[in-house]
């Protein structure tokens, strides 16, 4: 019984090791890429077009319209980032019906990985919007005092993004193997059912989190629209915190 | 420990990876795929609405093209309507005038026709009583018609009333040209002799007398002189034979009332 594929290590030499986590993450990035280039390669400009494309274009218009809603106006410039933690935790998660497979978003090496490469894109995105000084600035908001407030709120939210994704898909996991011992029939199906779901919930719950934090970033720029949209921000977290 | 630092590094860099690899071939076709699309059918949309906008211009087009043939067509069948109108009457107008100078030419041509048989009438009647007298006369007293006609003159000339004589003495006597006397025949020596007898012993003077023969004196014998007239012929006798006749054809005419049939049949009957 493990808690973590991390634990299932196929390869190792010395610091370098290959474990179920990230072979798992190669299979996943193989399937995603694989798919894409297969259904891409022959894009209809027709009003005429593939289901597959079909599909993918509900997808990805369906990821932007999402983080339009979030109050990001250009949602082409986050759709790579934000489109593919979605796509990729959902992905995961989606996999677990498939035997012998461990979802390698219930590795909390890659919740923290995702966790700080949020921690480091909102960031990034803040400056990028309006320089360096100005973001900077919002840390003092609204007084100097709040300086260290700010901090560890960035810093806790990132730990919570972390901590809730793996929480989520590594229970899942382990209700399904618990259970497994207890009812091998029929009850775990609805579990793996119920655990599809919240894989799904989390893969939302992640990329929304991480819209809102890039929205938070790039909006408190403007000082006049900034508490009006401070609070639907708020809003959004205490709920999908709760 | 839960946290393998190697496998958190290993992650953000297989997630940097597959941003990359989802941005090159997933978002970026997807995306480039839906604005071609979009602005394909933007296209086709303003292209029906501009084929749309020409199609309503060419149907206003047409119809207004559609009223003036209309109007056109009306216009054309008013006109046509009032020439055929202006037409008509002056077709009747032309008949009624030819039917006009028709009965007209009928009437002169009935009048004509009346006219010479009254001629003819009173040729043959002038020709008969001539006839008639001549051999009655010869037959019965041996004197010929143009003694009885010389002695009826001088008979006449004796009987004259006194203001008649009168003037007519005056105007003989006043004459620079001899007296005339006309006759439709030439008069024998003797009735010659007769008339200038009587017109000596009727105003007792010596009256010069010249004799002419003058067809249009209807069997008679005229004295004319200085603007005086004396004269005795058959043409009184025929005057009132001719009012006889003439009474007689319009008896005939009146009593039936469609004149233009009328005028034929009765024109028939004139010329059998």
């Amino acid at each position: 019984m493990h808690l973590s594929p991390d634990q299932i290590i196929f390869w190792q030499y010395g610091f370098f090791k290959l474990n179920a986590t990230i072979a798992f993450t190669w299979g996943l990035m193989l399937v995603l890429t694989g798919g894409s280039i297969l259904v891409t390669r022959k894009l209809s400009l027709d009003l005429q077009r593939s289901r597959w494309q079909n599909l993918l274009e509900i997808v990805v218009t369906g990821i932007a319209n999402q983080i339009e809603e979030v109050g990001l106006s250009q949602p082409e410039k986050y759709l790579g980032f934000l489109g593919s933690l979605f796509l990729f935790v959902a992905m995961a998660s989606l996999f677990t019906i498939v035997p012998g497979y461990e979802p390698p978003t219930g590795s909390l090496s890659t919740t923290t990985a995702l966790a700080i490469c949020v921690f480091v894109a909102v960031p990034m995105f803040g400056i990028e919007k309006s320089g360096v000084g100005q973001y900077l600035n919002a840390y003092l908001k609204p007084s100097f005092f709040m300086l260290p407030f700010n901090i560890i709120s960035e810093l806790s939210r990132t730990l919570a993004l972390a901590a809730r994704l793996f929480g989520n898909m590594m229970s899942g996991t382990m209700i399904l193997a618990i259970l497994l011992t207890i009812t091998p029939f029929i009850f775990p199906i609805v579990m793996n059912a119920l655990g599809l779901l919240t894989g799904m919930v989390q893969a939302y719950i992640f990329s929304i989190l991480a819209a809102v934090y890039i929205a938070a970033a790039t909006r408190t720029r403007k000082p006049e629209t900034g508490p009006e949209t401070l609070n639907p921000t708020d809003h959004h977290e205490g709920k999908h915190h709760g | 420990m839960l946290i393998d630092w190697f496998t958190v590094a290993a992650q953000v860099v297989n997630f940097l990876i597959l941003v990359w690899l989802l941005k090159r071939f997933l978002y970026r076709p997807i995306l480039d795929a839906i604005d071609a699309r979009e602005k394909r059918i933007a296209k086709e949309l303003a292209d029906a609405d501009a084929k749309k906008a020409e199609a309503q211009q060419a149907r206003e087009t047409f119809q207004n093209k559609n009223e003036a043939f209309d109007k056109q067509r009306a216009a054309l069948l008013s006109q046509a309507e009032e020439e055929a109108k202006a037409e008509r009457l002056r077709l009747m107008d032309e008949a009624r005038q030819a039917a006009d100078t028709l009965s007209a030419k009928r009437q002169e041509e009935q009048r004509n026709k009346a006219h010479n048989l009254n001629q003819a009438v009173s040729r043959q009647v002038q020709q008969e009583v001539f006839a008639i007298a001549r051999k009655a006369l010869t037959d019965l007293a041996e004197t010929s018609l143009e003694e009885r006609m010389g002695e009826v003159f001088i008979r006449r000339l004796r009987e004259l009333d006194d203001p008649t004589k009168a003037d007519l003495g005056e105007a003989l006597k006043t004459a620079t040209d001899p007296a005339i006397v006309r006759s439709a025949f030439d008069l024998p020596a003797a009735q010659r002799s007769a008339i200038q007898n009587a017109l000596n012993e009727t105003f007792s003077a010596d009256i010069p007398i010249r004799f002419e023969t003058a067809p249009d004196v209807i069997s008679g014998i005229v004295l004319t002189t200085n603007g005086q007239k004396l004269a005795w012929s058959i043409a009184d006798y025929l005057a009132s034979l001719e009012k006889g006749v003439d009474e007689l054809l319009k008896k005939q005419d009146t009593p039936e009332p469609p004149p233009e049939s009328n005028t034929g049949k009765s024109a028939e009957e004139h010329g059998t």
